[in-house]
């Protein structure tokens, strides 16, 4: 590119430029479902997908494609696409590689509702997914097989305290000519772009720290345009003719942006996940200011991590940042400005003291949710990852006597003697 | 091959006929709507393809081959297989010693013969398409959700 910009000018100026129409400096919300085409031309030629341009908002609006734009280029992608949530995220990523009888390797540490997603639901679709250790690099080679499309892991693992080794996934997906996907709602690409890594897909939940206040839910995925889709002969839905388009094939037509056009023209137009424009805005208002609030999210993380773990009251705690975790020197590698602010930590006292600690809270919120502004925490074995048996729930990090943590954007010295008061009556 | 934008602009910019290989009648190829789409964009386009020589496409003559065509073009765009390359590069320099730019279709690259024409002062873009770069510079890609690196606060 002619210039580039530091994390901080690209979010807040990145896909916003001024509204041609009107001149508004902020993006306006466009509240519409249809546009007007300029003649019947104009608008073979979009239906086409010979111009770009909007006609439907299920497929394109002017709002959400500033914000499609904008995490595109903090993720340092060629395109993304936004839809109604992080769980459509996960499946428009999928859907243009797979196909009944395919799979998905996918690491056994994913966030618990994702997990239900790809070993119940994609099911139906006739895809399956094998989940592994992403530590384990042998079991994760010789889980892909011949119909294995690809790799699915998450940068830091929900419920926290685990960063996967990106680069050695990567490489193994290399070699198997199939994309890495990577989740990184957890680490933002503030603290991690996995495309520098050698990912291939990314895909966020934005309702979480991306929005930043826990006002809309949203996803993205984002295409770094390096996968060749044509070299295997695995991608048919990418290098081979589109019926319902002419016999037009994605990748040739539209190089780097094949994927993120497919998005688009298959996804959006047939699955209809689509975001709406005023979460697209809510959005956008957020991550003006990503940079800024990861900045405190990492430095409280760390200093509650810390107090936890020297606290006779905690038996451990699982953050990355610290010296204690084996993700340390990893965690260093992958997100040197910070390891996240999600971790687990396991109260003496097992489940119930576990249950009480949430209970006598104050500042800190009982939700399912995280990368709010606010504190929050949830009892992930009771809630979040309820419907995994208790081995599955180990395995993620949810065992019944840890409590999850997003460490907000408040002194952290107050969510310290929150934490200090309810340990307190917990441990009573 | 990583284009500046600066460079793609001016290729896009000072480029006032294309002339455009391979191209062909079918209105879903991207031969065809590539051709098609310049000249919405204000290009002269002038079609080569020996298989529709003589007919009429984009308001012009489809010519067999580039050494027929009787006027200066500004610029080649390349619709054929890699292999298919040196012969028209060194068709395309022979016959215009002012040519400005060579352009290779996405999947299309041939550095032996990009070098050649390089070394003549012409501009070579490979595994690009006119018609997506001049979408991303003027801001058309804007509106699919796409990165086009541009960043301004001006109208």
């Amino acid at each position: 590119m002619t210039k580039t910009y530091g994390f901080d000018t690209l979010q807040v100026h990145a896909g916003a430029r001024p509204d041609p129409a009107t001149g508004a400096r902020q993006v306006p919300i466009y509240q519409t479902t249809a546009y007007v085409f300029r003649d019947a031309e104009h608008a073979a030629a979009l239906f086409n997908l010979q111009e770009v341009g909007y006609i439907y908002s299920r497929l394109t609006n002017p709002t959400v494609a500033a914000l499609q734009e904008r995490i595109a280029t903090l993720e340092g992608g060629v395109g993304a696409v936004c839809c109604s949530s992080g769980h459509a995220a996960q499946i428009m990523a999928l859907f243009p590689l797979m196909a009944p009888g395919r799979n998905v390797v996918a690491s056994n540490r994913l966030y618990g509702g994702t997990i239900t997603q790809f070993s119940q639901t994609i099911k139906r679709f006739g895809w399956s997914a094998k989940f592994v250790d992403m530590d384990d690099l042998e079991a994760v080679k010789a889980a892909v097989d011949d119909d294995t499309r690809a790799i699915f892991c998450e940068t830091i693992a929900n419920p926290g305290g685990y960063v996967t080794d990106l680069r050695a996934i990567a490489d193994i997906a290399d070699a198997a000519q199939i994309p890495l996907v990577v989740d990184n709602t957890t680490a933002t690409p503030y603290l991690c772009r996995p495309f520098e890594h050698g990912a291939s897909l990314v895909v966020h939940s934005t309702t979480k720290y991306l929005t930043g206040n826990g006002t809309v839910t949203g996803g993205c995925v984002v295409d770094s345009g390096n996968f060749d889709w044509t070299a295997s002969g695995k991608f048919p839905s990418l290098s081979e003719p589109e019926p319902a388009y002419h016999g037009l094939k994605f990748h040739e037509t539209f190089g780097a942006l094949a994927y993120t056009f497919h998005g688009i023209a298959i996804g959006l137009r047939d699955l209809g996940m689509t975001m709406n424009p005023q979460a697209a805005h809510y959005t956008l208002m957020g991550i003006e200011t990503l940079s800024l609030r990861m900045e405190r999210h990492v430095a409280n993380a760390q200093k509650i991590a810390n107090w936890l773990e020297n606290d006779p009251r905690i038996d451990f705690v699982t953050y990355p940042g610290l010296d204690s975790s084996p993700y340390k020197d990893r965690a260093a590698t992958y997100c040197p400005k910070g390891a996240g602010a999600l971790f687990t930590f396991a109260v003496k006292g097992g489940y119930g003291a576990c249950v009480k600690l949430v209970d006598s809270l104050e500042l800190f919120s009982h939700v399912a949710n995280l990368g709010d502004a606010r504190s929050l925490i949830i009892h992930s074995a009771s809630t979040t990852h309820r419907q995994l048996t208790e081995e599955q729930q180990r395995k993620a990090g949810a065992a019944p006597e840890v409590v999850r943590v997003s460490i907000g954007i408040e002194d952290a010295d107050d969510l310290i003697a929150d934490l200090d008061q309810a340990l307190t009556k917990a441990t009573a | 091959m990583d284009y500046s934008l600066t460079l793609l602009k001016r290729v896009l910019t000072e480029a006032k006929t294309v002339a455009v290989v391979g191209v062909s009648s079918n209105p879903v190829r991207p031969s065809y709507f590539v051709a098609r789409y310049l000249r919405l964009k204000g290009f002269r386009v002038i079609p080569v393809n020996p298989g529709l020589a003589g007919q009429e496409l984009f308001g012009e003559t489809v010519y067999p081959d580039l050494k027929s065509i009787p006027f200066d073009v500004d610029m080649v765009d390349i619709f054929r297989r890699s292999e298919a390359v040196p012969p028209l590069v060194d068709e395309a320099l022979e016959r215009w010693p002012s040519l400005k730019t060579i352009w290779m279709q996405i999947g299309v690259e041939h550095t032996e013969a990009a070098a050649k024409a390089e070394a003549r002062g012409v501009t070579v873009i490979q595994n690009r398409c006119p018609k997506i770069e001049y979408q991303r510079i003027f801001g058309e890609l804007r509106m699919g959700g796409f990165n086009t690196g541009i960043l301004s606060s001006k109208l």
